[in-house]
């Protein structure tokens, strides 16, 4: 994908309203409801003009039915949709001024690729010449200008999703809805897809984007902010990296990426403030939190690369456990060690010599680096 | 190295490739042997040799040239309806969700297995000159005659033929129309596009193969279509197999009417040749 940035382009022929204003998108309780069973439970969520907001959770979370209420596919059972301040969610899906990119492409098999971008400008009523400018555009950002006269048939998977996506910012739409973008391709192009995404809004920082994924690390490289959802509600909804960092439950923790999740008992606030002093077992540890009682039980939560095994400076955690398995990754190892009846997983670059397996093992942390969770497995 | 080793196993004798005989044979009497009877009848004398002159009078006589157009008009206008009636009620039962289209699907189906003539003898009841609606509206109106005469010309048999035949064109495109990718629809309606179309753009295009195929079925069986013309005797509508069959049982001339089943074997293979060429262009 070429840097061309449209939206300076845009801006310079004063069609920057176009993109950036009336560009909000709010879940109002919406619930939505197939043959009486409910399958998104009440949805409050405001998504701010020009934010990528990632909708992530494991298959039937209600993920995939909240972006389809957006779009008008599905209706809701109750609740409205408000996009740019309006209520639309009477509206059908071609009043909405929105596109979308699903997993499989669904490029129109029929139609060359110009043909394909310039479908939604023609179901507009758009002008010839301003047709012929925005394929030209939307197929420039995306790289693909040399493939205006190719079938999708004669396309690679990566540059199918291209022609998708140059199809739907070819209408400039208000919110740019994306099912799974790159859920059908493979790691490496998937890899080299989401940076060009990011780019693109860069270029394009007036697009709202709602992306649903099951990939966290799409997620956590696009996203403004992440929506967790399971079981047909909202779990978790923050900026992404304190989502990362913070996780509120235990869900959010275990599936954006990975964490290990240590009982502790709350000892105590300490002197300094937002720090809280637990216990796990004969260690006593200092976390970044949030006031709590003290014998409270809850989960102190870090992430695997945040553990080391050297002392160092600012590592001022300690907790004592036992190697139990060593797996080489090339760039990165993987040990496994168990702290009392817990398996924690620690993630290092560079490894100082390990004792045998077995054998006593140290992991050190930052307070800043830990959080605590509350114990049970809420949503 | 034994003798036994480097001898040779003598060949046994292959009798696989008679397996192409019964099915040649059994072809050959029931379909060939009939073929070649009738084009001998057509193009050989009495006497014996090739006779051309009496095959081309008859090509060039009224009543085939009459017979030729009738059946070409005839042919096209309930193609055309069965592939306007097929693709509508394929779009409703297919896009338009409502409860029992299943069962209208099938109940449509059933067409397929249904004579012919029942549907015109059924048209007969409904339209015919002592028929429901000649009856409701000679009653209504006060008539001393029944208005409605339709059912008696070329009209009746194109509506007889689009009733019986539209099952044909509507079961490929329902077939198609299930392997339309859903989210082609969705996202082209997310784009802007009204329904009609994404009909126009998106899923006629994708059955477009479907609708030749079922078009094509339909235009052939409508050129040989016999008992609904024969059962109607529409007045002055005289298709080639109707003259056919005047001239073999009525006449006892069977010359002109092998002479006619020749030129109607190859209008059928034409089309079927073209239809197989649009088929294979469209990857159908």
């Amino acid at each position: 994908m070429t840097s061309v940035a449209l939206g300076a382009e845009a801006r310079a022929r004063g069609e920057a309203q176009t993109l950036g204003s009336n560009s909000t998108v709010k879940f109002d309780a919406v619930t939505v409801a197939y043959r009486g069973a409910i399958v998104l439970k009440p949805l409050t969520l405001d998504v701010a003009a020009g934010e990528i907001l990632a909708m992530i959770g494991p298959s039937g979370s209600g993920k995939t039915t909240a972006l389809r209420a957006v779009a008008g596919f599905v209706r809701p059972a109750s609740g409205r949709i408000h996009i740019g301040g309006a209520d639309v969610t009477d509206l059908p899906p071609y009043e909405r001024g929105l596109a979308m990119v699903v997993q499989n492409y669904a490029l129109f098999p029929h139609m060359r690729v110009a043909d394909n971008v310039a479908f939604g400008l023609k179901a507009r009523g758009a002008a010839k010449p301003l047709i012929e400018e925005r394929v030209d555009d939307a197929l420039r950002i995306v790289g693909m200008q040399k493939y205006l006269k190719r079938y999708p048939r004669e396309l690679s998977g990566g540059q199918q999703q291209r022609v998708a996506i140059a199809r739907a910012l070819a209408v400039r739409p208000r919110v740019l809805l994306l099912d799974e973008p790159l859920s059908a391709l493979d790691a490496q192009i998937r890899r080299s897809m989401v940076e060009e995404i990011a780019r693109l809004h860069a270029d394009l920082p007036g697009l709202t984007i709602l992306y649903v994924t099951h990939d966290q690390s799409e997620a956590l490289t696009l996203a403004d902010r992440i929506a967790i959802l399971r079981d047909g509600a909202l779990s978790a909804i923050g900026r992404t990296s304190d989502l990362y960092r913070r996780p509120p439950n235990r869900f959010a923790a275990e599936f954006l990426g990975r964490a290990n999740l240590l009982p502790v008992v709350v000892e105590g606030n300490t002197r300094t403030d937002g720090m809280v002093a637990v216990r796990a077992g004969d260690d006593r540890l200092v976390v970044a939190s949030d006031a709590a009682p003290s014998g409270a039980r809850r989960l102190l939560c870090v992430r695997p690369q945040h553990l080391t095994l050297t002392a160092e400076y600012g590592y001022s955690n300690k907790v004592c456990g036992r190697l139990r398995e060593v797996l080489w990754q090339g760039e990165l190892t993987h040990l496994v060690a168990e702290v009392g009846d817990t398996v924690m997983r620690i993630v290092a670059t560079r490894l100082p010599s390990l004792p045998e397996r077995g054998a006593p093992l140290d992991l050190f942390f930052a307070p800043a680096d830990a959080s605590l969770i509350p114990e049970e497995a809420g949503v | 190295m034994s003798d036994l080793a480097v001898r040779a196993a003598p060949a046994r004798p292959n009798f696989n490739g008679l397996w192409v005989a019964p099915p040649l044979i059994v072809l050959g009497l029931t379909f060939l042997y009939p073929l070649v009877l009738i084009a001998h009848a057509a193009l050989v004398a009495d006497a014996g040799g090739i006779d051309l002159g009496g095959f081309l009078s008859v090509l060039h006589s009224r009543a085939f040239l009459n017979a030729l157009i009738n059946t070409g008009l005839i042919a096209l206008a309930a193609t055309a309806g069965c592939l306007v009636l097929g693709v509508t009620l394929a779009l409703i039962l297919a896009f338009v969700p409502f409860p029992g289209s299943t069962f209208v699907a099938r109940l449509i189906d059933t067409f397929i297995a249904l004579p012919t003539f029942l549907v015109t003898l059924a048209f007969t009841f409904l339209y015919g000159s002592a028929g429901m609606l000649n009856g409701a509206l000679t009653q209504s109106f006060g008539l001393s005659e029944a208005p409605v005469h339709f059912l008696y010309s070329a009209w009746g048999v194109i509506l007889a033929e689009v009733t019986v035949y539209t099952p044909f064109v509507l079961r490929p495109l329902l077939a198609a129309f299930s392997l339309v990718d859903q989210s082609q629809i969705e996202v082209a309606g997310l784009l802007g596009a009204k329904p009609w179309r994404i009909v126009r753009n998106v899923i006629l295009p994708a059955a477009l193969p479907a609708a030749i195929a079922g078009g094509s079925l339909c235009l052939l069986l409508t050129v040989n279509e016999f008992g609904i013309v024969l059962f109607i005797g529409a007045k002055g509508v005289i298709t080639l197999p109707l003259l056919i069959y005047d001239k073999a049982i009525q006449e006892s001339d069977y010359q002109a009417a092998c002479a006619i089943a020749l030129v109607n074997i190859a209008l059928s293979l034409g089309l079927f040749s073209l239809y197989r060429f649009a088929a294979r262009r469209l990857g159908g």
